[in-house]
C-alpha cells in the first residue's frame, strides 16, 4: 500500500474575499507514513487541512483519496472515505461517556448496547496502545483524554486518514511522547497520518516527510532524515520582506518595568509562562514574538494583573517617582498607575469593547469610575471619542453608532486610541493590527511611535516577524511559556527571530512534577 | 384509614396533572429548548379534549363512550402538539427568545382555554355548565374486578386510564433517555447542538419533534384534569398553578423521568395537605400551598452545592443553534 497516496491534493486553492489563505498547494500523503504540515500562524495549515474535511470546499484544484478523484463538500463526505480530522477544540458533550460520545450520531438497532461498544473500543485502544476508560464522564477528564476519545472516535468510524490539528498544543511533554507512540503504531497499521504543528522539534521526532507553507503557498516536501532544523526555519520563514516602517531612535531610554522570574498556570494544570524575566524601557518599544499560544497573553495579562501569577514579582518604575511592586495590586490599581493592556484577540471586539454600545459607552468603560457621586459624566467621554474619530480618521457616522457595526480597523483604532488617551507609561498591545489593511496598519505604527517619543514603554505583541523586525527596539522571543532571548530588532535576522520561537528541544529531568502543578 | 385511603388517592389526583407536564417538559428540555409554555399547553390540551367530546354528545342522539374518549384524546393530544409546534416554528426557525415565547405561549393557551371553556355552551345554543359526563366516564373508569379489592383496590386500581398511562409513560421515557440510540442524540442536541451537529445528527429535526411530542404530552395533562379529575366540566381558570408546579417538577426530578413520578406524587400531598391538616387559618392554608415550591427551591440550593454535572440542566438549555454562528 505504500505506492499509493492516500491524499493527493493538486493545484489546491482557497481565498476568504481578497485574502489568498491558500494558493496552488500541491501535496500528498502516503498509507503507513506520518506527514508534517509545517508552517508559522497563517501559513494556511488548517485551511488546508479543513478541504480535506469537508469543511471548506476549495475554489480551485483537484483532491484525490487513494488515486481516485473526490469531492468533500461536509464532514458528511469526508467520513466514507476515511478521513478523519481531530480540531484544536474538542466536540464532545461533557456529560456523557467517552463511550457514549463514539458512538453518537452512528446508525444501528434502538435500544444502544452501550457495553458492546466499550468492548470494541477497548480492543481499538489495545490494538494501538490507547489508555481509555468507555465509561469516564468527559468533563472528568483531562485534555489529553479527551484528545484521546476523539482519535478513538475517529478510529471507530473507520477513518484510514487521520488529520491532527496542533495536537500538543495542550499536552505536557509525556502526553506528546504517549500520544508520539500511538500515532507510531497507528502508522505501522497502514494508517495516514498528517499531523499540522509548528514546532520542529516534533516533527523531527515523529514524521516521516515534512511539507512546509509559508503564508498560503507550498514552499516544499523534505524527507525527515534529511531535514535539519536550519533549513526547515529558513523554509518556514521565508525570505525577508522589506516594509517601510517609520522607526525612530530611542531617546534617553530609562528602565521602566522590570519582570522577574514569573510563572503562570492555567486552569487545565498547564505552565504557561516558564520563570519569564525581562525589563522593558520606556521610550522603546520592545516587540514580543513567538508562535502563538506561547504564552504571549498570559504574560500581558500577569503585568496587567488580569491573570494570577504562581510565582515571581514585577517591579515598575514610574516616571520620576520610586520603583514600585505591582505584582500583588488589583488590575484596577496597576491600570491606574497608568499601565495599560489593549489587547486585540480574534473576534476584536470580544475584551475591551462592547459591540452594541456606541464610542461614547465604550469609552466610559475605562472613565465611570470619575464620575460624580451619583451621575457619571458623559461629556468628557463624548469629548474624548470626537477626538479619536478626528485624530485617528475613524470612518463612522458619529459618535452615537455602536462600535460593533464599525469596520474592523476602526474598531481597532477605537480601541488603541482609547487606551493611549489615559496617557499611559507602559502600553501593551496584542496584535495591533491584525486583520487590518495597509494603511490602518500604518495608523496604528505611528500611534505606537507617537507614544514611545513620549517615553512610553511599548510592548508590542505580534504575530508577523517582517513587522516585528522593521517596527520594534528590541524583540523578546517566547517559546512554550520560556523566554528564549532577547535580540537586537536592527540587527537581528529573521531566521534568527524563527530559530528562538521553535526553540523546543526538552530538557532532560521534565518530569510531570515539573511541567504540570502537582 | 379511610382518611388517609382518600388523602393518598387526592395526592395521586393531584399528581398525575403535574407529572404529564413535567414529562412533557423534560422531553422538551431535554433538545434544549426551555418552554415555559407548559400551562398554556395544558389548557389546550384540556379544552381541545373538552370541546371535542362537548360537540361529539352534542352531535349524536346516543353518544358512545368509547367514541368520545377516543375523539377526546386525540383532540387534546394534537392542541397540545400544535402549542409545541407554534413555540418550535418561533424558537427553533424563526430563533426567538425562548423565554418570551414560552410565556407568551403560556398567556394564549390560557386565554384560549378560558374563552372556549367559557363560551363554548353558548356558542352550541346550550346554556349553564357544560358536562360531557358520557365521554369522561370512560375516562374514569375503574380497572375492572382489582379495584374491587378492599384498600389496595382503592389505592392502586380505583384510577382511569390516563394514571396508568402516566407511569408507563415516565418508565418508557426514562428508558428511551437513557438506553437508546436516538435518546443519546436527543441528549446531545440539548447538551451540545454543535457536537451533535458534526456528529450528523439532524438538530432542528430532533429539537422540533421532542418540543412537539413534549407538547402533546402536555396536553394529555389538561385532557386528565378535565375529563378525570374535574369529570367532564369546566371552570374557568379551575386548573390552577398545576402548569407551574409541572416546570417545578422538572428541576425537582433533576431532568429525571423517574424521580418525576415519585416526585410528582410528593408535590401532589404537599398540594393538598392544607386541606387534611385540622384547624389552619386561611392564611396558613396559603403557606402550606407554597411548600411544592419551597421544596424545589430546596432542590435547587442543594443541587447547586453539589455542583454535579449530571444535576444540572441541559447545557444549551434556551440557547438557539445557528450552525454559521461558531
Amino acid at each position: 500500500m505504500k505506492d499509493v497516496n492516500a491524499i493527493e491534493l493538486r493545484n489546491i486553492s482557497k481565498r476568504f474575499g481578497k485574502v489568498v489563505a491558500n494558493d496552488q498547494i500541491n501535496l500528498s500523503v502516503r498509507n503507513g507514513e506520518i506527514l508534517a504540515i509545517l508552517g508559522e500562524n497563517g501559513s494556511g495549515k488548517t485551511t488546508l487541512m479543513n478541504m480535506i474535511s469537508g469543511i471548506y470546499y476549495p475554489d480551485e484544484g483537484q483532491i484525490f483519496v487513494n488515486g481516485e478523484e473526490v469531492t468533500i463538500r461536509s464532514p458528511k463526505d469526508a467520513f466514507p472515505l476515511g478521513i478523519g480530522m481531530i480540531h484544536q477544540h474538542f466536540k464532545l458533550v461533557d456529560v456523557l461517556t467517552a463511550a457514549e460520545n463514539i458512538v453518537l450520531g452512528l446508525s444501528g438497532p434502538t435500544r444502544l448496547d452501550i457495553t458492546a461498544v466499550a468492548t470494541r473500543i477497548s480492543k481499538l485502544a489495545h490494538k494501538y496502545g490507547f489508555d481509555i476508560d468507555p465509561f469516564k464522564k468527559i468533563y472528568e477528564m483531562s485534555v489529553s483524554e479527551k484528545q484521546t476519545v476523539e482519535i478513538v472516535k475517529m478510529l471507530y468510524r473507520g477513518a484510514n486518514i487521520l488529520i491532527l490539528d496542533e495536537p500538543t498544543a495542550v499536552l505536557t511533554p509525556q502526553e506528546t511522547d504517549r500520544l508520539f507512540a500511538v500515532l507510531r503504531n497507528m502508522r505501522d497499521d497502514g494508517n495516514a497520518i498528517i499531523i499540522i504543528t509548528h514546532k520542529l522539534n516534533e516533527v523531527l521526532a515523529l514524521s516521516d516527510r515534512v511539507a512546509v507553507l509559508h503564508k498560503g503557498r507550498y514552499v516544499g516536501t523534505v524527507e525527515t532524515a534529511d531535514a535539519t532544523v536550519a533549513l526547515l526555519t529558513e523554509m518556514m520563514v521565508g525570505k525577508k520582506v522589506e516594509l517601510n516602517i517609520d522607526r525612530p531612535d530611542p531617546v534617553n531610554p530609562e528602565t521602566r518595568l522590570v519582570v522577574k522570574d514569573i510563572t503562570c498556570v492555567n486552569k487545565d494544570g498547564v505552565i504557561t509562562l516558564n520563570h519569564a524575566s525581562f525589563t522593558a524601557m520606556g521610550g522603546e518599544i520592545l516587540g514580543i514574538a513567538g508562535v502563538a499560544g506561547s504564552g504571549q497573553r498570559e504574560l500581558l495579562e500577569a503585568i496587567a494583573g488580569l491573570t494570577p501569577k504562581e510565582s515571581g514579582e514585577i517591579d515598575y518604575y514610574p516616571p520620576g517617582q520610586p520603583m514600585r511592586e505591582i505584582s500583588g495590586l488589583s488590575a484596577v490599581e496597576i491600570s491606574r498607575l497608568g499601565i495599560k493592556l489593549s489587547f486585540v484577540p480574534e473576534d476584536r471586539l470580544g475584551m475591551g469593547l462592547v459591540g452594541p454600545m456606541d464610542m461614547v459607552d465604550n469609552m466610559m468603560i475605562r472613565s465611570y469610575r470619575k464620575g460624580g457621586f451619583f451621575w457619571a459624566d458623559r461629556r468628557s467621554p463624548r469629548t474624548l471619542a470626537e477626538h479619536i474619530i478626528s485624530e485617528l480618521e475613524v470612518a463612522t457616522p458619529g459618535v452615537s453608532t455602536p462600535v460593533g457595526k464599525l469596520s474592523g480597523g476602526n474598531v481597532q483604532k477605537v480601541l488603541v486610541g482609547r487606551e493611549i488617551s489615559s496617557a499611559p507609561a507602559v502600553l501593551m498591545v496584542a496584535y495591533p493590527v491584525r486583520g487590518l489593511d495597509i494603511n490602518s496598519s500604518y495608523t496604528i505604527y505611528r500611534l505606537l511611535n507617537e507614544q514611545k517619543k513620549r517615553g512610553v514603554a511599548v510592548l508590542c505583541v505580534g504575530e508577523d516577524l517582517d513587522v516585528l523586525l522593521a517596527l520594534c527596539d528590541r524583540i523578546l522571543v517566547l517559546c512554550d511559556g520560556r523566554v528564549t532571548g532577547v535580540v537586537d530588532a536592527r540587527t537581528a535576522t529573521k531566521e534568527q527571530v524563527g530559530l528562538l520561537m521553535t526553540h523546543t528541544e526538552r530538557r532532560p529531568g521534565d518530569g510531570k512534577a515539573d511541567s504540570r502543578r502537582a | 384509614m379511610g382518611a388517609i385511603i382518600i388523602f393518598i388517592q387526592k395526592a395521586i389526583g393531584q399528581g398525575v396533572c403535574i407529572l404529564y407536564g413535567a414529562n412533557g417538559e423534560i422531553l422538551t428540555e431535554k433538545s434544549g429548548n426551555l418552554n415555559l409554555g407548559v400551562p398554556g399547553m395544558m389548557y389546550m390540551g384540556g379544552i381541545a379534549g373538552l370541546a371535542a367530546a362537548f360537540l361529539y354528545e352534542k352531535g349524536v342522539a346516543v353518544p358512545n363512550a368509547s367514541v368520545g374518549f377516543v375523539l377526546a384524546l386525540l383532540a387534546a393530544l394534537l392542541a397540545g402538539a400544535l402549542g409545541g409546534l407554534i413555540y418550535s416554528v418561533l424558537t427553533i426557525t424563526l430563533r426567538a427568545n425562548q423565554n418570551v415565547s414560552g410565556l407568551a405561549l403560556t398567556t394564549f393557551g390560557v386565554g384560549v382555554g378560558n374563552f372556549f371553556g367559557g363560551s363554548l355552551s353558548k356558542l352550541s345554543g346550550g346554556v349553564g355548565q357544560i358536562s360531557v359526563a358520557t365521554t369522561a366516564s370512560a375516562f374514569r373508569l375503574k380497572v375492572p374486578l382489582l379495584s374491587d379489592i378492599p384498600v389496595v383496590g382503592d389505592v392502586l386500581f380505583s384510577y382511569g386510564f390516563l394514571t396508568y398511562f402516566v407511569v408507563v409513560l415516565s418508565v418508557y421515557l426514562s428508558w428511551y433517555l437513557n438506553r437508546t440510540r436516538q435518546g443519546l442524540c436527543l441528549r446531545a442536541v440539548g447538551e451540545s447542538p454543535a457536537t451533535a451537529d458534526a456528529a450528523g445528527i439532524n438538530v432542528s429535526l430532533y429539537k422540533y419533534l421532542a418540543t412537539v411530542i413534549g407538547g402533546a404530552i402536555c396536553g394529555l395533562g389538561g385532557l386528565y384534569f378535565v375529563m378525570e379529575y374535574s369529570g367532564g366540566t369546566w371552570t374557568n381558570n379551575g386548573f390552577g398553578d398545576r402548569g407551574w408546579l409541572a416546570v417545578a417538577l422538572v428541576i425537582f426530578a433533576r431532568w429525571r423521568p423517574l424521580n418525576a413520578l415519585w416526585g410528582a406524587l410528593l408535590f401532589g400531598a404537599l398540594y393538598i395537605l392544607y386541606l387534611y391538616i385540622p384547624g389552619l387559618g386561611r392564611s396558613m392554608q396559603e403557606i402550606f400551598k407554597m411548600l411544592p415550591y419551597l421544596v424545589t427551591v430546596v432542590v435547587l440550593i442543594l443541587t447547586s452545592l453539589r455542583r454535579k454535572k449530571e444535576d444540572q440542566p441541559p447545557e444549551s438549555l434556551g440557547l438557539h443553534y445557528f450552525r454559521e454562528e461558531r
